[in-house]
């Protein structure tokens, strides 16, 4: 098992170095930090010591790849690669454009996005995989026809209606709880509620479905056939055999996002005003902070690799067949 | 002339497309395999209503595809002809009244008063009333007359609509079709669309069936306009991100080895960042270009359209990972089957086992994952613009028009007819999407027959 992690983490690094050199092609080559610079000025204060002075103060005048005026190993490291993509790495993302350290940023507005997240993926998991299991056990009636209709329906509406609709019916007309938000302390309950129900809510009819099919699909195997010749009842069957069995492919789906958590939800977070890392990329996208957006995607992407190494191990949690070491 | 065509490329690559996806469908309509799960699909009710409702919202798209330039009034003394520098398409010369009968700002839908309090001047002196609007209602002598007004057109629809349906289903069925094509289904779905269409027609003209919005446009134009940006979207990136697909699924499945190794890292890097953190910074930096390069662009409208299409092709570069991992996997499979392992033994060469062997056999998968996509990548589309990276500000969009509309339902009362309007059309277009796809899923992928 190990062994295993060890190999599976060493497979990681060329893929986040990817990412990486990915990441700096886009924000370096494809556009010049002199582009970025005018972008940040504006229009009226651009003169080309303010782009000078710029980039001097965000480290973005030096060489991109090697700096050949540096002395000894300052040729590599002395540059944009190194001191901007490479450190990424260790754990140093460098200032936002506000000059606030972004690694500490993120560590304080990752509680928020989970305190959102987290419960909404447990609630948005249960709630679907019952109304599945529900449809599957009901299979080829009319509840099962309209509640598969109800499900394309529930898909087919815009993530923003549940949110703006949610926030205008339950905080504007009823008043229930605060439009939006965040609290510290236990009073916090009252901020989340909303965003949660919305959450799970919108996330329901594309889940129940394929969680449908998936049931669906163990139900005519050749186990589930034997089972009833044995004369077990239905609810036994679905509860002890098909559910067990169905959870492997659910498994797979639900494993990869777990990590992905931590980065909270783009949309939820900005509309509830949740000072979460959903809202901060946002923010950041929205005031073109490019050191942000920069960090967000690093951190992204080595919590989905974190994400597939998880799936692997779990699928040998509750597959005895896969060993992993084979 | 009194106009001037002009070519975007937006829709150049959109009547293209369309011409594409006939000949796709008389191809595959000769190809036996394939002709039978098209037959399977129309004799789905469901499959051809929501086809009738995807055909509307196109022919809306395309009449808003042909764009021309009119032609000025000569001025004294003048020999070349000058052009409006406005490009207008056809749907906007439909529609010409929607678009010129603007409001000063907001107003109800079917309001003959505006929505906010204006100071009038009378001879009794300075008093705060609901101004009369412009267009809306203005034929009326007698607003209390509004309600019988509007029944009487709304009812003038209803008639109309159920006399289309009839001629049509007159037409059909005089012929006595002898296939098991769903008729029921697209006259059912026609029945609606006559409904909605000669009802708005039959109200549009004199006044503002889903109101105006804050500059005091009407909102059903918007709306109208908003659906060929959703189609471009929804379509050209499929153009885009179709042969990055194929062309890297299958090169990976077939020949294995190294390249199989490279493609596999490259759709594992894309995969691994965050869909909307890749468009994102695809996006920002090609704003930078854009706003660095503005000798590029003549018009603001060419601006548009190429931001528009630059969006597509971002959109196509990051989505294309999901289809090449699938189509990888079934090559993997079809290429240890016994008829290929025979023509690679007769000497057949690879690009001909390719395109003879493999590509027939993978269209299924290609034409339902087409499909879905289409669904998902319109909902994207708003979602991105109210992020601010999604289309040009200027164009219109359901994104667009959303971001705009989302603060007016903090006002007292609410405004909210943008919103409802952008949101159940889209609700319409997404929906028969969906229903689409899942309808060709069932009739194309051999798992599912039986």
């Amino acid at each position: 098992m190990f062994a295993y992690i060890l190999r599976r983490l060493v497979y990681a690094i060329p893929i986040l170095v990817g990412v990486n050199l990915l990441t700096f092609a886009l924000f370096f080559m494809v556009n010049t930090p002199d582009d970025m610079a005018r972008m940040q000025l504006g229009v009226k204060r651009v003169t080309a010591e303010a782009i000078e002075k710029w980039k001097a103060e965000r480290g973005y005048d030096r060489p991109l790849f090697w700096n050949g005026a540096a002395a000894g190993a300052g040729k590599a490291t002395e540059t944009i690669f190194f001191q901007k993509s490479a450190r990424m790495f260790l754990g140093d993302f460098g200032r936002a454009e506000d000059g606030r350290d972004i690694a500490r940023e993120i560590s304080a507005r990752m509680g928020p996005s989970l305190a959102i997240a987290v419960p909404t993926f447990l609630l948005g998991l249960g709630v679907a995989v019952t109304l599945a299991l529900m449809l599957a056990f009901f299979r080829a009636t009319a509840l099962d026809f309209w509640g598969v209709a109800l499900c394309v329906l529930l898909m087919s509406i815009s993530g923003l209606f549940y949110i703006i609709g949610g926030q205008f019916v339950f905080a504007k007309v009823w008043q229930l709880v605060p439009i939006s938000g965040f609290g510290e302390g236990l009073d916090t309950w009252r901020f989340l509620v909303l965003p949660i129900t919305i959450g799970v809510v919108g996330g329901i009819g594309a889940s129940t479905r394929w969680y449908r099919t998936l049931f669906l699909e163990e139900v005519n195997k050749d186990y589930v056939r034997t089972a009833r010749a044995k004369g077990l009842p239905e609810t036994v069957i679905f509860f002890r055999h098909i559910l067990k069995n169905a959870m492997i492919p659910i498994l797979t789906g639900v494993v990869v996002v777990i990590p992905s958590l931590f980065m909270g939800s783009l949309l939820t977070e900005s509309f509830f005003g949740i000072p979460g890392l959903g809202s901060y990329t946002i923010d950041a996208i929205q005031s073109q902070d490019f050191a942000v957006v920069r960090s967000m995607v690093f951190i992204g992407s080595a919590l989905y690799i974190i994400g597939l190494m998880l799936t692997d191990i779990s699928y040998t949690l509750v597959d005895p067949r896969i060993r992993l070491s084979s | 002339m009194s106009f001037q065509p002009v070519l975007l490329w937006s829709d150049v690559l959109l009547w293209l497309l369309v011409f594409a996806v006939i000949g796709l469908g008389a191809y595959s309509g000769r190809a036996r395999h394939l002709r039978r799960s098209w037959k399977r699909l129309g004799k789905s009710n469901v499959a051809t209503a929501a086809a009738t409702l995807l055909c509307a919202f196109l022919l809306v798209g395309l009449l808003d595809s042909l764009h021309y330039r009119q032609r000025l009034p000569d001025a004294p003394g003048q020999s070349e002809a000058v052009y409006a520098v406005e490009a207008l398409s056809a749907l906007d010369g439909l529609l010409s009244h929607l678009r010129e009968h603007n409001e000063r700002t907001y107003s109800a839908p079917l309001a003959a008063r505006a929505f906010v309090m204006e100071t009038e001047e009378t001879t009794a002196g300075v008093t705060r009333v609901y101004p009369r609007l412009h267009y809306g209602g203005a034929h009326l002598e007698d607003e209390s007359g509004k309600a019988i007004d509007v029944a009487r057109r709304a009812l003038t629809g209803v008639g109309l609509a159920l006399l289309c349906t009839a001629l049509v289903a007159g037409v059909v069925f005089r012929r006595k079709p002898q296939s098991d094509f769903a008729w029921r289904g697209v006259l059912s779905a026609l029945l609606v669309l006559f409904l909605v269409a000669c009802t708005l027609s039959q109200l549009a003209g004199d006044y503002h069936v889903f109101g105006t919005d804050k500059v005091g446009q009407d909102v059903l134009y918007q709306t109208l306009k908003s659906i060929r940006t959703a189609l471009v979207i929804g379509l050209v990136t499929t153009l885009v991100m179709l042969p990055l697909a194929v062309a890297l699924g299958i090169v990976a499945g077939y020949f294995r080895g190294w390249a199989d190794d490279v493609i596999q890292y490259l759709y594992t890097v894309l995969n691994s960042i965050p869909g909307v953190l890749l468009i994102a910074a695809s996006v920002l930096m090609m704003q930078v270009v854009i706003d660095t390069h503005p000798q590029w662009f003549s018009t603001s409208a060419e601006r548009a359209d190429l931001r528009l299409i630059a969006l597509c092709v971002i959109l196509g570069v990051t989505s294309w990972t999901g289809l090449a991992r699938l189509l990888r996997g079934e090559t993997l499979k079809l290429r240890e089957l016994d008829y290929i392992q025979a023509a690679r033994a007769f000497g057949v060469s690879s690009v001909r086992v390719i395109t003879r062997h493999i590509l027939p056999n993978l269209m299924h998968i290609v034409i339902i994952s087409l499909v879905m996509d289409f669904s998902a990548l319109v909902l994207a589309e708003a979602v991105l613009s109210y992020i601010g990276i999604g289309v040009d500000p200027s164009m219109h969009s359901f994104g667009s028009m959303i971001n705009n509309a989302r603060m007016e339902l903090s006002r007292e009362p609410a405004v909210w007819w943008s919103l409802a309007a952008a949101f159940s059309f889209m609700l319409v277009l997404v929906l028969a999407a969906n229903l689409f796809a899942d309808a060709m899923r069932d009739a194309f992928d051999p798992r599912h027959e039986g």
